[in-house]
């Protein structure tokens, strides 16, 4: 649908415009189409959360709006559309509000570059798991410019947490995609997904992917903030962390970040580990579009993982934190490089 | 060695963890421990030692088991409790004899703490069930808890 969508707008821009406009009129409409989805269905994510931790917790969740409560998320959305902006009294109002926004786009930039089909990808460059990794730490910048331009202590604090802990955790995150663009030898994402034709690469990789995949997960979980790793916004601790003094809308595209930013961690999972759009044993390689069912079915069942982590564990101390961080996580990462660049050269990988 | 050790135990235990909310996740359309309240106004029984009011239960007779000995009224930390007594003539004997005449109960003032159930010599008063208090006006909060015409039931006072 979708697909068909992006397709016909760009005969029909092929057609009508002259050729200097249509390249930015294009990208203009690409990113509406992108924007009005992923609002969507980061609603949708948050919906799922609440449903997910209801059930973990023998509780029934939201279920009064509409259907199954399929609505409760949109019309929690236009209440904080509605409601009042408010704010410090000595708040730095520029930095203040500019916070959400770097947040909020940063985390949507990434989503331009995730294969959805064949097809159905944005913008394919070659470097893109380079520019993933490049923007998903964009958005620490606007949590630190909300905890410290807000005058509050405590967002103070969150946002300071959350700079120790995104510079500390992107090393595990990059290391471990590194080890598996050893196998690939591509930065390039829809190259990714065609070396994997011959197997994912959890499993052409075996072992050292196996520590790979577990070390970005428990990474990724770090870098978007979530429970385990909470302690920017640890409600016992901090009220609401760095966006504490962030009302409406604001702090909408805070909240709605954060699940787009645990879409994209898983997204890139599902690329870079379990095949992306290409089905099991290719069962429904006839079918292109079907890549797209695939592709948010993988993404949907790691996200799951991540609330599954969410519910189960217990907040880290800080020190805790950096000691998983740098006394584990980075030297298994390192030696499992060498693991892994070993296999490459000795040829020890799968291929089906 | 401790350090693989511990990474393995870490793991361990993080599955174990794991494990056990899975359960309860895969089990959460059974288990589910929420009521739904106002769908299911008919069937819902709250618990036995759910405290929701203090009530006088009377038997067919219009009985009730309260002599007006008042140590309720003594027991309780606000005033919860006041009971107006009087005196009667007792059929059987023909003496004189202390009744009560309203056990007046405050619901308003009453913060459930048990003390008037605990110390009643003769179990006349005990916890009802009833959790729906909510009135427009707070003097029906104010009750009296024996019948208009309820005597004493024979036998208690023995």
């Amino acid at each position: 649908m979708t697909i068909d969508i992006i397709i016909n707008s760009h005969l029909w821009f092929a057609a009508n415009t002259a050729e200097g406009s249509l390249s930015i009129l294009e990208m203009v409409v690409i990113a509406l189409i992108y924007l009005g989805i992923f609002s969507v269905a980061g609603l949708f994510l948050v919906l799922l959360e609440r449903r997910v931790a209801a059930w973990f917790q023998l509780r029934v969740g939201p279920n009064r709006v509409g259907f199954q409560g399929l609505l409760q998320t949109m019309a929690d959305a236009l209440k904080l559309v509605s409601k009042e902006l408010t704010g410090t009294s000595k708040a730095d109002m520029f930095l203040y509000n500019l916070a959400p926004y770097f947040v909020i786009i940063s985390s949507l930039m990434a989503l331009a570059v995730l294969p959805f089909t064949n097809e159905f990808q944005a913008f394919d460059i070659n470097i893109g798991i380079f520019f993933l990794i490049a923007i998903s730490s964009i958005g620490v910048i606007g949590v630190l410019l909300g905890g410290w331009s807000s005058n509050n202590k405590f967002a103070l604090i969150g946002a300071m947490r959350s700079g120790v802990q995104t510079i500390s955790y992107e090393l595990s995150v990059g290391l471990s995609l590194l080890t598996m663009i050893l196998l690939t030898g591509t930065l390039q994402l829809s190259e990714i997904v065609d070396v994997q034709k011959d197997g994912w690469l959890i499993v052409q990789g075996h072992i050292p992917a196996i520590i790979a995949f577990m070390i970005f997960m428990i990474s990724g979980t770090a870098e978007t903030n979530r429970a385990p790793f909470d302690m920017v916004e640890a409600e016992s601790e901090l009220g609401a962390g760095f966006h504490t003094e962030y009302s409406g809308m604001k702090f909408a595209y805070f909240f709605l970040a954060e699940f787009i930013n645990m879409f994209i961690i898983a997204a890139i999972a599902a690329t870079v580990f379990f095949g992306a759009w290409l089905s099991p044993f290719g069962i429904t390689e006839s079918i292109p579009w079907l890549g797209v069912f695939w592709f948010l079915g993988k993404t949907l069942a790691l996200v799951f993982l991540m609330m599954w982590f969410r519910w189960t564990f217990p907040r880290l101390r800080v020190d805790q934190l950096l000691t998983l961080e740098w006394k584990y996580l980075l030297p298994i990462n390192l030696v499992n490089i060498v693991i892994m660049a070993l296999m490459v050269w000795l040829n020890l990988i799968i291929r089906v | 060695m401790s350090y693989f050790s511990e990474i393995y135990n870490g793991i361990k235990t993080l599955l174990t963890g794991m494990s056990v909310t899975g359960k309860y996740f895969l089990n959460a359309r059974k288990g589910v421990i929420t009521q739904q309240y106002p769908d299911n106004r008919e069937t819902l029984k709250m618990f036995d030692r759910f405290r929701g009011e203090v009530i006088m239960p009377h038997d067919d007779q219009n009985e009730h088991r309260c002599t007006g000995c008042q140590k309720c009224e003594i027991a309780c930390p606000n005033g919860t409790i006041e009971i107006i007594w009087d005196r009667g003539i007792d059929e059987e004997t023909g003496k004189k004899k202390k009744k009560i005449d309203q056990f007046v109960y405050h619901l308003s003032l009453c913060t459930m703490c048990g003390l008037c159930i605990d110390v009643c010599p003769t179990d006349a008063i005990e916890w009802g069930q009833n959790f729906e208090n909510s009135v427009f006006d707070r003097t029906h909060l104010t009750r009296v808890l024996n019948k208009p015409g309820s005597k004493l039931a024979p036998g208690v006072e023995d």
